[in-house]
């Protein structure tokens, strides 16, 4: 476990914005020289703590206008193997994610599609063909916001 | 409108978000100038809209994380809108999301153990506005989370 100070949380909220941002910006935003951020963005690299950068993309420009997230419950456990579970639905190009959980059910997948009838095909074809598969439940995702979290 | 070149020029910085132009220029096979122009155009037109460090918060030492399915109370006319402007003043809310289903928000929550979770819940969760209903998912283990589209 890695301890922050409060330049380290700050740069870690301005990295969350906007990670392109170069080191020599985002240090005059701190009041720091660009190779103190630049160090401290490295250490924060190499901790662990910045594990990538994602691009947010609209969805729906891109042709993908129903994003659905399927909560799956599988039917025979025990006789069907997680990992053959696991892989065969991370290879589905619509999977965005795939969450093993505990409660209600034992995965959650977040799963695009171009409509809904693209998502029936995908739902039909490739998700309830899986081994295994039992219980799912679907939800339409409407808005979705990411919070900056307890950096603040 | 997106041609095969914006597409694959995507498909390369979607997989790998840090590559710079020049990077991104070589593996879409196009020249840096053209790179360079084509991501301002993305940009422009709003089809790329950010570009975001991810934070590991296990790393940090929030080793709890939780998803809340929250049914409102839709009796409320304004129960949507109050109970996502309280859940936004919740530091320990990292995400949250609206659905059409059987759920009507799901909040996902982290914490340092459960010791901390269970105080969270108390005290910032179960006094949210119009919560008819919570269900507790505890996650276990991410085994697909780079969010690509299939372009």
């Amino acid at each position: 476990m890695t301890d922050l100070d409060t330049t380290d949380r700050l740069i870690l909220r301005e990295l969350s914005r906007d990670a392109t941002q170069a080191a020599s910006v985002l240090g005059r935003k701190l009041g720091l020289s660009q190779p103190a951020t630049w160090r401290r963005i490295k250490r924060l690299r190499e901790a662990g703590v910045i594990k990538g950068q994602r691009l947010d993309l609209d969805n729906e420009k891109l042709g993908f206008g129903v994003t659905v997230f399927l909560g799956i419950k599988l039917a025979t456990k025990g006789r069907v193997s997680l990992e053959d579970f696991e892989r065969a639905v991370s290879a589905i190009p619509e999977v965005q994610t795939v969450e093993h959980i505990l409660g209600l059910y034992d995965y959650r997948l977040r799963v695009v599609a171009r409509d809904i009838s693209d998502f029936e095909r995908v739902l039909r074809r490739r998700l309830m063909t899986l081994p295994g598969v039992g219980d799912v439940e679907a939800n339409v995702l409407l808005s979705e916001e990411r919070r900056p979290g307890p950096i603040g | 409108m997106l041609d095969d070149t914006d597409r694959r020029l995507l498909r390369h910085y979607q997989h790998d978000a840090t590559l710079g132009p020049a990077e991104l220029a070589e593996l879409a096979g196009i020249t840096p100038a053209t790179c360079a122009r084509r991501l301002d155009k993305l940009q422009k037109s709003g089809v790329i809209r950010g570009n975001h460090a991810v934070i590991d918060w296990r790393a940090l030492g929030y080793a709890v994380e939780v998803s809340l399915r929250i049914t409102l109370d839709k009796t409320q006319p304004r129960a949507f809108d109050e109970f996502m402007d309280a859940a936004r003043q919740v530091p320990d809310v990292v995400e949250i999301q609206t659905f059409l289903g059987r759920v009507d928000v799901r909040l996902s929550v982290i914490a340092r153990d459960m010791a901390q979770y269970q105080q969270v819940y108390r005290s910032s969760i179960l006094t949210l506005p119009h919560i008819a209903d919570i269900e507790a998912l505890m996650h276990v283990a991410r085994i697909k989370s780079d969010e690509v589209l299939p372009l």
